[in-house]
């Protein structure tokens, strides 16, 4: 749907791109808005009184509301704007855990936790002693039972993707956030691979944290989101310093610090990235997350069907519910697969999807995955069925 | 070189290479070579004796191009010295960097004389020799 929005996807050489769990395209929409703001009134946020000045405010902030309208929150000041889904763990983790954990204290993740959501944690432990601990999967996937039966009385925190890059299991979030609730968890959710594709709802699902990037749902890259339940976010300390964020200071070294959400945000932010967002927003409500959801469904029964039909294809996901496919050919290496692919301009992302000490669990190390969005299509879908059912000549290709 | 004959030789090196599979023996030094793909990963054996280089073997998962050059390297080094390595560790990463470079010392290795046209290749091709960069003062 939508294709005539994606620039990209109408040159004369035809792109399939099937790596959007890696980054998504941009939509006319959102990069007008980006090129308005460098063409028509650029200015610095927070700072003039002139007209450019104050317009830049109002759209910058207005991004705000709308991240709050996606997101479900009570205050736009639990929305903090940062470079992407790895500042904002990392400023949930050194900026708050930090200051909250001690030695002895538990969290939970799992194994097939993006790099991002494992290397803080394991750097915090190493500086102040928390126990990292992984919840078993089964059959890669998380259930409740099992976050169920690793909650101690230490247990301080789980953080865990709601949908992991891998393998797109989607994580039974509310479930497991009412156990943290009940147990006086914080719960930390990366996003990065769900706001994009659905609806999350932090109230219901009771997320203390939530991180997620602008560049995997149509915005620009070098802009993300730090959701933060407001008596939070106030205990977090700033992990950056700078102008836009204090209230005043003296050569005392006394510093005051602004209130929430600037409090989080110094230095001049990533205003086009920002205001990117918005337009991203905007556009992804306008086609509304159930359609979106519906026709990646569509497609991956529909890819599937016809995979299963090709003798040398393994299929490792195929019975989750969600839009995306991670396949080998049997005998030929991710890397090679894809290089394949990409002779036929089909774009897909082979490897261990930065979640690297999963292979320990899955027995397979790289896989090659297919991750569709709004604008794919069957016809696309056609074009690798034909490509993977010719690929005895795959050495022929790629050698 | 006749491209036909090129893809038979990687095949064939990538099919059944040379030097497969880890020794349980006394007197390797293994490195673990993981290029910036972050996907191709290879344990890499050596075995130095007097000076010489005397065995190699390797085990892991990679890419075609990454496993037939650890093959056809394999196959280069094993009774080379120090300077003899050297020697071939530097031609090849000049032919790798479209600099001039002696083709006949290079033997097989000549297969990869057109990699620098796929940017991204060019890495694999490189991962084996990686590893004897990281050995070849023990030598
Ligand atoms: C599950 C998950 N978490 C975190 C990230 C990191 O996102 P970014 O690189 O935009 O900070 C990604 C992106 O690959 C991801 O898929």
């Amino acid at each position: 749907m939508n294709r005539e929005d994606f620039e990209i996807l109408n040159q004369e050489e035809k792109l399939i791109y099937f790596d959007n769990s890696a980054t998504t395209l941009k939509p006319k929409q959102v990069v007008d808005s980006v090129v308005d703001y460098y063409t028509k009134y650029t200015a610095n946020a927070h700072r003039g009184d002139y007209d450019n000045s104050l317009k830049v405010d109002m759209e910058y902030e207005g991004v705000r509301d709308k991240v709050q309208k996606l997101l479900h929150n009570r205050s736009r000041k639990e929305i903090v704007f940062t470079s992407g889904a790895t500042a904002s763990l990392n400023m949930i983790v050194f900026g708050f855990m930090k200051y909250q954990l001690k030695e002895g204290d538990e969290v939970l993740l799992t194994k097939a936790e993006h790099a991002s959501n494992i290397l803080p944690w394991v750097t915090l432990a190493k500086e102040i002693g928390i126990i990292i601990r992984y919840i078993p999967l089964e059959n890669h996937l998380v259930t409740v039972e099992n976050v169920e039966k690793m909650i101690t009385p230490n247990t301080k925190v789980i953080s865990i993707a709601h949908v992991t890059n891998v393998l797109g299991d989607e994580r039974p979030i509310t479930e497991i956030g009412e156990l943290c609730s009940k147990n006086e968890i914080y719960f930390v959710v990366d996003g990065s691979q769900s706001v994009p594709h659905m609806t999350v709802d932090v109230e219901k699902q009771n997320i203390d944290f939530l991180a997620f990037s602008a560049h995997k749902m149509l915005g620009p890259t070098g802009v993300g989101v730090l959701y933060g339940k407001e008596e939070l976010l106030e205990r977090l300390e700033p992990t950056s310093l700078g102008g836009g964020m204090n209230a005043s200071f003296d050569s005392e070294g006394e510093i005051e610090y602004k209130a929430l959400p600037s409090r989080l945000e110094a230095g001049t932010p990533n205003i086009a990235g920002v205001i990117g967002l918005g337009s991203a927003i905007d556009y992804l409500l306008s086609i509304g997350f159930d359609r979106i959801h519906d026709h990646e469904l569509e497609l991956k029964k529909y890819a599937v069907e016809a995979l299963e039909k090709i003798p040398n294809i393994i299929l490792y996901n195929k019975e989750l519910e969600n839009g995306m496919i991670a396949f080998n050919i049997d005998g030929v290496f991710s890397q090679d697969t894809a290089v394949y692919l990409n002779h036929y301009h089909i774009c897909v992302r082979a490897g261990n999807h930065c979640a690297k000490i999963l292979k320990e669990d899955l027995q397979v190390k790289n896989t090659c995955r297919i991750s569709f969005y709004l604008y794919n299509t069957k016809e696309e879908i056609d074009e690798l069925i034909r490509v993977l059912k010719n690929s005895e000549d795959i050495f022929k290709v790629v050698l | 070189m006749d491209p036909n004959l090129r893809r038979e030789i990687l095949l064939d090196h990538y099919q059944h290479p040379v030097g497969h599979g880890l020794k349980d023996e006394k007197g390797y030094i293994k490195i673990n070579t993981n290029n910036e793909s972050c996907i191709d990963n290879l344990d890499i054996m050596y075995k130095i004796k007097d000076g010489i280089i005397e065995d190699i073997c390797f085990d892991g998962e990679a890419c075609a191009i990454s496993t037939s050059a650890t093959s056809i390297m394999i196959q280069s080094l094993i009774g080379k010295n120090k300077e003899e390595a050297k020697k071939i560790l530097d031609n090849y990463e000049a032919m790798l960097d479209e600099r001039p470079f002696d083709q006949e010392l290079l033997g097989e290795l000549n297969v990869y004389d057109e990699i620098y046209k796929q940017p991204n290749r060019k890495k694999c091709a490189l991962l084996p020799f990686e590893s004897l960069r990281k050995i070849i003062d023990q030598l």
